[in-house]
């Protein structure tokens, strides 16, 4: 599979938006209803300026290059593109995305990720509290350190954390898996450290290696995953609650 | 869950020195034997059982020497209703103003689901998915089908939304305000399963708060993103259970809302613990004027549509919540009993698990002997969905032909031009949630007078 970090578009190529000059409205309904020339083509949004739900909704292969930062929502519920920030992203990066790459090279705000269901977001910097919030099949790698309360409700797909984790990481955590390399401040309820085999060693080297991400070595990290105590309530864990 | 009243032996060796206390009646023995016994609350569907303030403590000022009223059966009461001016550019547009209230696959049977879509057709309305996604069969028989974007995002995805002729997102719903979802381990089947990306047989909560927003002003910016994903094109309700209606309404506007969906404590669910249903949030008729007057100090008053629900029964209700000042109503828990819940027919198999046709509200069981509330392939094909279907529409037609034969008699040739101006209030609570005058009287209890 290939690599996030992979070969640049040909500037040449690129269609170009300038958000400056233009609306998110322009831009979004040129993705969704552009020339069949454009998909699979290349994308570059100029002058983001932090603006809110910039390349929302994609659904074509664009390789999507926004050049600065963005609000929140950014490449939301995307599938197919590859959307790559040359910023910081605000809440909710890649939300319930369902295919395709994001790839965040500053850091994110809260929810990175929220309850995406398939595809890989990629954040070089840090991540906010609830990272892959309510995970349902997406993959995150976070190059940096998360926040609390990461993998909140998780119920599918992984998160690697190449440096720090948060207080209640994989709180309520359903079948969501967790790499972290650094330490955790705590774990949330039902959230357990288990054993890393080696199938898990050979998960996380291909998120990395599909990340970009190679002075990180896959058994450097420790796997958290659900007690599955709470999957079925009963009274006797009313304390867990 | 409370054997029916009246039923088996309770009564039967009644004598007058049996003194029953007011504050621990029978029920109230019961469920504390029953706690004792179990160690934990009871989980239960239907709406809100207490009595409360509701639309039959209103009525109508017919027409009589100061009002013309109109002829039944001969002039024209129009029902239509356009949702969605204020944004989209294809708003939602009615035939009747009471929609299908959203409630999920998982919940209910996929022929139940079907059913409510063939029947909402049948009169030209809408029905609403609900938590857990939407499935084809209801995308294929709802003409009209409003798509929920809850806390959980179980089955959420693009291609579905830009399918949905409506999104609703979900705040909270009447029987619950400030809750999550429910649905028990029994009732997760591998289809529920797979729509939300869990394993099979777990208990399946939903989160109270969504994933990527808290608070109006993310609110705001999330509605965006939304209308951004859908280019514009339709319109996007948020949904709130009554409580600080006031307050909702207004940040709801402000957030970017084409309509309010408002819950009255007396909407139903599928799992709720008793204890949630009962005591949390306000009487719809509490909330409706509530809403209104929000509506109207923002000037959006019939620009934002307002469509309520919680208890809604009879064509008196809608005519009653219309006149309060609602653009549409929805049905939930009367549209399931006119599908086939609760049905006499199965009385038998109703007390066999515990409960009596007319008491039923075990939804979260999954042993629903009509089919309805369950995922048990052989209890969900007793549903027809083509029967069904055909009863729901016979309901809310029946529904449609009381509501304009009262607002006739008020002399409206729509229902929309009912007003409060047509209503009195039987009880003094009536009065005062609902702000028309105690019948008889000018007086409004809270009402201060201007210059007062």
């Amino acid at each position: 599979m290939a690599t996030v970090g992979g070969p640049q578009i040909a500037r040449e190529a690129l269609w170009s938006f300038d958000l400056a000059e233009q609306t998110v409205r322009e831009l979004n309904q040129s993705l969704h209803s552009g020339p069949p020339v454009h998909a699979g083509g290349g994308v570059v949004i100029h002058n983001p300026g932090g603006r809110h739900a910039v390349a929302v909704g994609l659904d074509a292969a664009y390789e999507v290059e926004i050049e600065g930062h963005v609000g929140y929502y950014c490449a939301g519920m995307n599938k197919l593109a590859t959307v790559r920030v040359r910023g910081n992203c605000g809440v909710g990066v890649a939300e319930n995305m369902m295919s395709g790459v994001v790839v965040v090279e500053g850091s994110a705000s809260q929810s990175a990720g929220a309850s995406a269901r398939g595809g890989l977001l990629v954040i070089h910097g840090d991540a906010s509290a609830r990272c892959g919030i309510s995970l349902k099949g997406a993959d995150i790698v976070v190059r940096g350190s998360v926040g609390h309360m990461s993998a909140f409700m998780a119920q599918r797909g992984a998160l690697v954390v190449c440096g720090d984790a948060g207080d209640s990481l994989g709180d309520s955590l359903y079948e969501a898996r967790l790499y972290v390399r650094g330490s955790v401040a705590g774990l949330g309820a039902d959230c357990i450290e288990k054993e890393m085999r080696s199938e898990h060693v050979a998960q996380v080297g291909e998120l990395l290696t599909r990340a970009g991400i190679d002075d990180v070595g896959p058994g450097e990290f420790r796997r958290y995953g659900s007690a599955r105590r709470l999957y079925n309530f009963h009274v006797d864990n009313l304390g867990a609650y | 869950m409370a054997a029916p009243a009246g039923s088996g032996s309770t009564n039967g060796g009644w004598h007058p020195g049996l003194h029953e206390s007011a504050t621990f009646d029978r029920g109230v023995i019961a469920e504390i034997q029953r706690a004792a016994r179990e160690g934990m609350y009871d989980i239960r569907g239907f709406g809100a059982k207490r009595r409360v303030p509701h639309f039959d403590d209103l009525l109508f000022l017919g027409a009589s020497v100061s009002r013309y009223p109109l002829e039944g059966y001969r002039e024209k009461c129009a029902t239509d209703v356009v949702i969605g001016t204020r944004f989209a550019r294809e708003p939602v547009r009615l035939d009747i103003p009471i929609t299908i209230a959203g409630m999920s696959f998982g919940a209910l049977s996929g022929q139940a689901k079907e059913a409510l879509g063939r029947g909402a057709t049948e009169v030209g309305t809408s029905t609403t998915t609900g938590d857990g996604g939407m499935t084809p069969e209801e995308r294929e028989h709802s003409s009209v089908l409003v798509y929920q974007l809850l806390p959980s995002r179980y089955g959420m995805n693009p291609d579905d939304l830009r399918r949905a002729d409506a999104i609703e997102v979900v705040v909270g719903q009447g029987a619950k305000p400030g809750g999550g979802g429910m649905l028990l381990g029994h009732k997760i089947s591998d289809r529920v399963a797979e729509m939300r990306d869990l394993p099979r047989g777990i208990d399946q909560r939903s989160a109270c708060r969504h994933p990527d927003w808290t608070g109006p002003d993310d609110l705001e910016i999330k509605i965006e993103e939304l209308r951004e994903i859908t280019d514009w094109r339709i319109p996007i309700y948020v949904k709130v259970g009554a409580s600080r209606t006031y307050y909702d309404v207004a940040l709801a506007v402000k957030a970017g809302a084409d309509a309010i969906v408002l819950d009255g404590m007396q909407g139903g669910t599928a799992a709720t613990q008793d204890v949630f249903i009962e005591h949390v949030g306000i009487p719809i008729l509490a909330a409706i004027p509530q809403a209104v007057e929000s509506l109207m100090e923002l000037d959006m008053h019939r620009k934002v549509q307002l469509i309520v629900s919680g208890g809604i029964r009879t064509g008196a209700d809608v005519a009653k919540a219309l006149a309060l000042g609602a653009d549409a109503v929805s049905i939930g828990t009367a549209a399931l009993i006119a599908l086939g819940d609760n049905a006499p027919a199965f009385d038998a198999e109703y007390r066999s698990i515990g409960s009596a046709a007319g008491f039923y509200d075990d939804y979260q069981a999954g042993l629903d002997p009509a089919g309805i509330s369950t995922q048990d392939p052989e209890l969900a094909a007793r549903l027809d969905p083509v029967e069904g279907g055909r009863r729901l529409a016979n309901y809310l037609r029946t529904l449609t032909l009381e509501a304009q034969t009262l607002a006739r008699a008020c002399g409206k040739s729509h229902l929309h031009n009912l007003e409060p101006e047509d209503l009195v209030a039987l009880t003094i609570e009536a009065a005062a949630m609902a702000r028309v005058p105690l019948a008889g009287t000018s007086w409004i209890p809270g009402l201060v007078a201007p210059g007062a």
